[in-house]
């Protein structure tokens, strides 16, 4: 350590310059942050899931989906396609967020985030952001892999894409609340497979509802992510089992009131440090 | 671009007043109000428990108080802590570990999250001066813990804080190092960075600090200016080593009230309150021409130092 040259370094550079703040620049590092960790795991990120979805394809899209006709006009393999991505989606934007605020917790790197000038505002943009922007890459990732098995019209292109960004953020603020409550690797695990998992299953993402007995179609129509799935299949295929407009506005206000739910809880920072 | 008027910076660094904060019903920190001067170096000091760091994390934005306030340079962290924030740098005690990324990468993105663009030529310095040069491609994990507590200042430093916060920085850390970490620290202060830290070793306190605030039970209990608070709780311990023995303590040395002559008869050991007396009691036995081998100067223990603080504050 060369004291004495800092010494005149911090006379020139240092204790002489004005104090400046950049009001945009801690929300855009923290989301760089993000981006960074993400391609840094990237293989967990982008394989794993694609890896995964390919394995159903195989199985259910070739192997027994030339046995399986649950949908008029289409294969078995396109049915389950816009679940697949839509799994994809979800899995990957909830982990994301869930993961990456659990560890900076678990690991104390947090304080560097609660000791920066960082609204609790930034902290949820630049967490649900990366979450999006991953849960969003995975699913565009199954989709091309899912070309070698099957072909998806895209009658409603738009409302697709609106779904996919509507579910990108609702997990991500799934994630950011569970990430919160959390007290081990265990409990977020716990929620992605006790929870998410067997919700995306039972939402249709293998079979049409309208196929299941009167008591359990009314019982799936309970679980928010058989909207999620039926409109990203509307809009996939062009066939869903109920409009866009009720997909859309179970989807709307479930975001909203984990919006706030996750907002509440970051800005009240309790449970961050 | 937000430019902080530079009037500011003349302004008190750190004002606490009547901060309070519980856990769990239990009182941490209690009422605790103090000034840092501009320029200086204050040292928080307290046994474990005393609210040392509850009283940085509350300072640094980590946990809020329960009531009071804590204003940088006159702004409020509560509701300027945009401003706040971005004026202090604080080196947290526990290892903050990221493990995604290189250090290089860390250092070179750090300074963004307090809204200050990566200056690479402060960057290399920071880098050149901490030694960090060879370590820059490694993740965090992979540094020896000297490396981390050169590592973590460097990061402190990188958005160009006026008011560092120091929780103990040279814990765990060699002699050596911990030595030319004070220098480059006293670098900093001298360049007008005023300093706030805290640190188990009183002699550092003694050796780094211009005032002394203690800590007991999250109350202050002294605020002084160290020699003055250094000799409040004195106790200082001299040994002279004589090369002869000595028949008896020399008359003109036993006025002093705690005088002992050793065993062996070759050793005096004082208890003194100052360091004038010390300094007497040299004088005394150089002009009765005592054969002196060896002098050992011991400092009180902090806890020591804290007792006699604490017990003070509950006879007044």
């Amino acid at each position: 350590m060369n004291t004495q040259s800092l010494a005149e370094n911090l006379q020139l550079r240092y204790a002489k310059e004005p104090v400046t703040y950049e009001p945009s620049l801690p929300l855009r590092t923290l989301i760089k942050k993000e981006m960074l960790r993400m391609g840094s795991i990237a293989i967990q990120t982008i394989v794993t899931p694609v890896v995964s979805a390919w394995l159903y394809l195989l199985i259910f899209g070739v192997s027994l989906g030339n046995r399986v006709s649950v949908l008029d006009d289409f294969s078995y393999a396109q049915f389950i396609v816009p679940g697949l991505i839509l799994m994809g989606v979800i899995q990957n934007a909830f982990s994301n967020s869930s993961g990456s605020l659990f560890m900076a917790r678990y690991l104390g790197y947090i304080v560097d985030l609660l000791v920066a000038p960082l609204s609790s505002g930034s902290l949820i943009i630049a967490y649900t952001i990366a979450a999006m922007v991953r849960g969003l890459v995975v699913g565009f990732v199954i989709y091309v892999v899912s070309l070698f098995f099957a072909q998806i019209p895209w009658p409603y292109l738009g409302a697709g894409l609106g779904m996919a960004m509507l579910v990108s953020f609702l997990f991500a603020q799934l994630g950011l609340i569970v990430a919160v409550y959390a007290n081990s690797f265990d409990g977020l695990a716990m929620v992605s497979n006790f929870i998410l998992a067997p919700a995306i299953y039972l939402g249709g993402l293998f079979y049409p509802i309208s196929l299941l007995p009167g008591v359990w179609a009314r019982v799936s129509m309970l679980n928010p992510l058989f909207y999620m799935i039926d409109a990203f299949r509307h809009a996939a295929l062009g066939v869903g089992d109920v409009s866009f407009g009720l997909c859309f506005t179970v989807t709307g206000v479930l975001s909203l009131v984990l919006f706030i739910w996750a907002a509440a809880l970051i800005r009240s920072g309790t449970r961050l440090a | 671009m937000i430019v902080l008027p530079q009037e500011r910076l003349s302004r008190a660094p750190l004002t606490l007043s009547h901060l309070t904060k519980s856990y769990d019903g239990q009182v941490v920190v209690d009422d605790l109000s103090l000034e840092i001067q501009p320029g200086e170096i204050l040292g928080l000091l307290g046994p474990n428990g005393a609210g040392k760091s509850t009283t940085i994390n509350m300072i640094s934005g980590v946990t809020p108080p329960d009531s009071g306030s804590i204003q940088v340079f006159g702004y409020d962290n509560g509701k300027e802590f945009i401003r706040t924030r971005r004026l202090v740098g604080v080196m947290h005690q526990d290892p903050i570990i990221e493990q995604y990324l290189t250090i290089a990468k860390t250092l070179e993105i750090h300074s963004g999250y307090f809204g200050v663009a990566d200056d690479p030529q402060w960057r290399e310095l920071l880098i050149e001066h901490l030694g960090l040069g060879p370590y820059l491609d490694k993740k965090y994990v992979k540094l020896s813990g000297g490396m981390r507590r050169r590592f973590m200042i460097a990061k402190t430093l990188l958005h160009k804080p006026r008011l560092l916060i120091l929780d103990e920085p040279t814990a765990g850390v060699d002699v050596e190092l911990r030595s030319r970490l004070w220098d480059f620290v006293r670098e900093i202060n001298k360049s007008g960075i005023s300093v706030l830290l805290t640190t188990h070793y009183l002699e550092e306190a003694e050796q780094m600090c211009d005032r002394i605030a203690v800590l007991n039970q999250g109350k202050l209990v002294a605020l002084e200016e160290t020699k003055v608070l250094i000799n409040k709780i004195g106790d200082q311990k001299l040994k002279i080593r004589f090369g002869k023995p000595l028949k008896a303590v020399p008359e003109k040395l036993n006025v002093f009230p705690h005088v002992e002559l050793q065993t062996d008869a070759r050793c005096l050991s004082f208890t003194l309150k100052t360091s004038g007396e010390m300094a007497q009691v040299l004088q005394i036995a150089t002009q009765l021409g005592l054969d002196i081998e060896d002098i050992d100067v011991s400092h009180p223990d902090l806890e020591g130092a804290f007792r006699q603080l604490t017990d003070a504050e509950a006879s007044a």
